[in-house]
């Protein structure tokens, strides 16, 4: 492994923390529990998937590089799944939606 | 299959782990990690859910491929949408939850389409009722027939692939 940093995890890796970052602005902005998710499930996910891909690709086929490709693949696997569970519990939960939102048909459906 | 050869597949997929995440063959390291699979394989039963044998079939895999390649051509449109919705001075959203019916038949299946649907554009799995998906979504369209007819085309366009892989 050299020091030096080739273009291509360069690029990989400073466009991952792009949309990290972008997911971070969406936790701040958007408005309830459910529109953050969203943010931070889509963006958060490539990005930290893109990161890790980088590493892959800067430090090859060794100790680092596999850990961080199995890392990118759990991630890519558990993200949607935690914000699933974070999602439902909140509503379960009653924490309320957006006072702009159109329809919720979970709530008229499970009465929860 | 029985017990013997799902336990046996536990253990040769937390031995691979092992060997990929330690990524060296010194036998010291072999030995305790072969030892600790064995201890998995035994305490922990039912790593895989019914029907293991699917995962020896090619052409599962195959599709597999392709499921995942379509996902990840989704999983970046999802990321311009969230990026165009963030940073927009008005903040365009219009959120609210749809359900959906899918033909899928396996749990896993529905497992893997839920996750799909979370992570492709403006589109988040709440929960799951027997056939019934939940879907926040971030922008549900005029109509609400015509939002669920959308939705309807985006897990659609997953069921085609997974119900080759799982079903």
């Amino acid at each position: 492994m050299s020091s030096q940093i080739g273009l291509v995890p360069i690029i990989l890796i400073s466009t991952g923390v792009a949309f990290d970052l972008v997911g971070a602005l969406g936790l701040i902005r958007l408005p309830d529990v459910y529109n953050r998710l969203q943010a931070a499930t889509k963006c958060v996910t490539l990005g930290t998937f893109l990161v890790l891909i980088g590493v892959l690709v800067h430090s090859g086929w060794n100790a680092m590089g596999i850990k961080a490709l199995l890392a990118a693949i759990f991630v890519l696997w558990t993200s949607p799944t935690g914000s699933h569970a974070l999602a439902r519990g909140a509503h379960i939960a009653g924490v309320r939606l957006w006072e702009g939102t159109v329809v919720d048909k979970y709530k008229e459906d499970t009465g929860r | 299959m029985d017990t013997l050869k799902r336990r046996l597949l536990d253990f040769v997929i937390y031995f691979a782990l092992w060997l990929l995440l330690t990524w060296s063959l010194d036998w010291q390291g072999v030995v305790v990690g072969a030892i600790l699979a064995v201890l998995f394989a035994l305490a922990l039963s039912g790593l895989l859910p019914k029907g293991a044998e699917r995962l020896f079939s090619p052409v599962r895999w195959f599709w597999a491929i392709m499921h995942l390649l379509s996902l990840l051509f989704w999983i970046i449109v999802a990321n311009f949408d969230v990026l165009y919705r963030v940073l927009h001075p008005n903040l365009p959203i219009r959120p609210g939850i749809v359900k959906i019916k899918t033909t899928l038949k396996s749990d896993e299946a529905k497992a893997f389409l839920a996750n799909s649907i979370t992570l492709t554009p403006g589109t988040l799995t709440i929960d799951i009722i027997d056939d019934w998906l939940y879907i926040h979504w971030i922008n549900v369209h005029e109509s609400l027939e015509d939002a669920e007819a959308i939705t309807r085309d985006i897990a659609g366009r997953f069921e085609v692939t997974l119900r080759r892989v799982f079903d």
